[in-house]
């Protein structure tokens, strides 16, 4: 239940600040979002470009990357995910504590990119785990990378505490660990985890 | 450097019983290359880095070529029995006819190695081994105990081609996994199917997407996506 917002301005300027519950907590964790040390290829350097001085993503509360999965809170996936890499991804992801967010960052990521039809590439970590925001590009700007995060915060910004539409991390019944994949004779074995990617139907 | 003739005269001197033949480059770059029998290649490549006029120490790339099984047709000139209708009657008669055979040859896997010197700064020299054939006879033998650098990029050979080299320290799998079956770079690769979702297909693509969704009843094509 949000407050008005005229009324939120008019006791703002009387030296009254009032919020809810949701806004604070939704606050407090959209401002700390702690990446994990996680970067497959090209769009690596591109992140670690954004962590530096220029782009400074650190203004935004992404400022610690965390060695270990279970202290992150976000999985940047940069650069070209391999067949051979995939199980150890999906482990990893498992391995985090909700709530957690995946960003795709640059269309290795998103659809196998420029390396689809290589006899080694996964297309799109998105078989696997859900991913929250999607970044275009090869590799995508650290600006595009900024907007990323700042369109994640905003996500869970919307986040509500209770209700049909509760996060993951909320919901007891929601699904949070995510089959590994096993690496097959031919190809990794299923090719894609049922309900997390939905393979488009044609509807008629 | 020596030129490509007198590095094989060199060769056929120094390692007798050696089996060297040129194979010419036809393009614009003219980098001509050894073909080495496998039964002395061990023993040439020792020559070639051992050589004090040589000194080719540093093998600076190792990979692998598929050469397919060729089917070639020709016109053999056979005498074979001939029905001629002469004068109303039937006769059969001995007649040399043109035919047109089949035979296949059958391909071999081949290792293709670029060596170069960093004692005298000349190279590369190429050298090339081939297998027996592309299905059971694919031992060659290794350089990884020649030069170091071999190891890891035989590795890669055996992943890709199926050329299994034989006194290499290590050899498994480097870029799929252990337990997978394929060689990827053999020219009868064919893919997985994993071609779900494919927006912008064409060619090739198309064809492998659309037969998926017709076996599978899965996945979305460009027409269907209406782009």
């Amino acid at each position: 239940m949000a407050v008005d917002e005229g009324l939120k301005i008019e006791l703002g300027k009387q030296g009254i600040f009032v919020t809810s519950l949701q806004e604070l907590y939704n606050w407090g964790r959209r401002n700390s979002v702690w990446p994990m040390q996680f970067g497959l290829a090209c769009c690596a350097i591109e992140m670690i470009a954004t962590t530096m001085a220029r782009y400074d993503m650190a203004r935004f509360g992404a400022e610690v990357f965390r060695p270990s999965p279970r202290q992150a809170d976000m999985m940047i996936i940069s650069g070209t995910v391999t067949k051979k890499m995939a199980p150890q991804v999906v482990r990893l992801y498992n391995q985090m504590a909700e709530p957690k967010y995946v960003i795709a960052m640059g269309a290795c990521a998103i659809s196998g990119g420029p390396f689809k039809q290589g006899y080694n590439v996964l297309k799109g970590i998105d078989r696997y785990i859900p991913v929250d925001v999607h970044i275009p590009g090869c590799p995508p700007r650290p600006e595009a990378l900024l907007q990323a995060l700042i369109t994640l915060q905003k996500k869970i910004d919307g986040q509500h505490l209770t209700g049909e539409d509760r996060p993951r991390f909320l919901n007891a019944e929601a699904q949070s660990e995510f089959p590994v994949p096993e690496q097959g004779a031919h190809d990794l074995e299923p090719t894609s985890n049922t309900g997390v990617w939905p393979v488009p139907l044609v509807i008629r | 450097m020596k030129t490509i003739e007198e590095i094989k005269a060199a060769i056929e001197a120094a390692v007798p019983g050696a089996k060297v033949e040129v194979v010419i480059n036809p393009g614009p770059s003219g980098q001509h290359s050894l073909l080495l029998g496998t039964a002395t290649a061990a023993a040439v490549a020792v020559f070639l880095r051992d050589d004090p006029t040589l000194a080719l120490d540093f093998l600076s790339n190792v990979t692998g070529v598929d050469w397919p099984d060729k089917e070639i047709t020709e016109k053999v000139k056979v005498p074979r029995q001939v029905v001629k209708t002469v004068d109303g009657a039937e006769q059969t008669a001995e007649e040399i006819v043109e035919e047109a055979r089949k035979r296949v040859e059958p391909g071999y896997l081949e290792a293709v190695y670029h060596l170069y010197s960093m004692a005298k700064k000349h190279g590369p020299v190429i050298v090339r081994i081939r297998t027996e054939n592309r299905t059971d006879k694919t031992k060659l033998p290794s350089f990884t105990p020649i030069w170091r650098s071999a190891e890891l990029q035989e590795r890669e050979v055996f992943d890709l081609y199926g050329i299994v080299f034989e006194g290499h320290p290590d050899l498994r799998r480097i870029l799929m996994w252990d337990g997978f079956k394929d060689h990827p770079m053999r020219r009868d690769y064919v893919e997985p199917d994993d071609f779900e979702y494919e927006p912008t297909a064409h060619d090739e693509v198309l064809a492998r997407a659309q037969a998926q969704k017709a076996a599978t009843g899965v996945g979305i094509t460009p027409q269907e996506s209406g782009r």
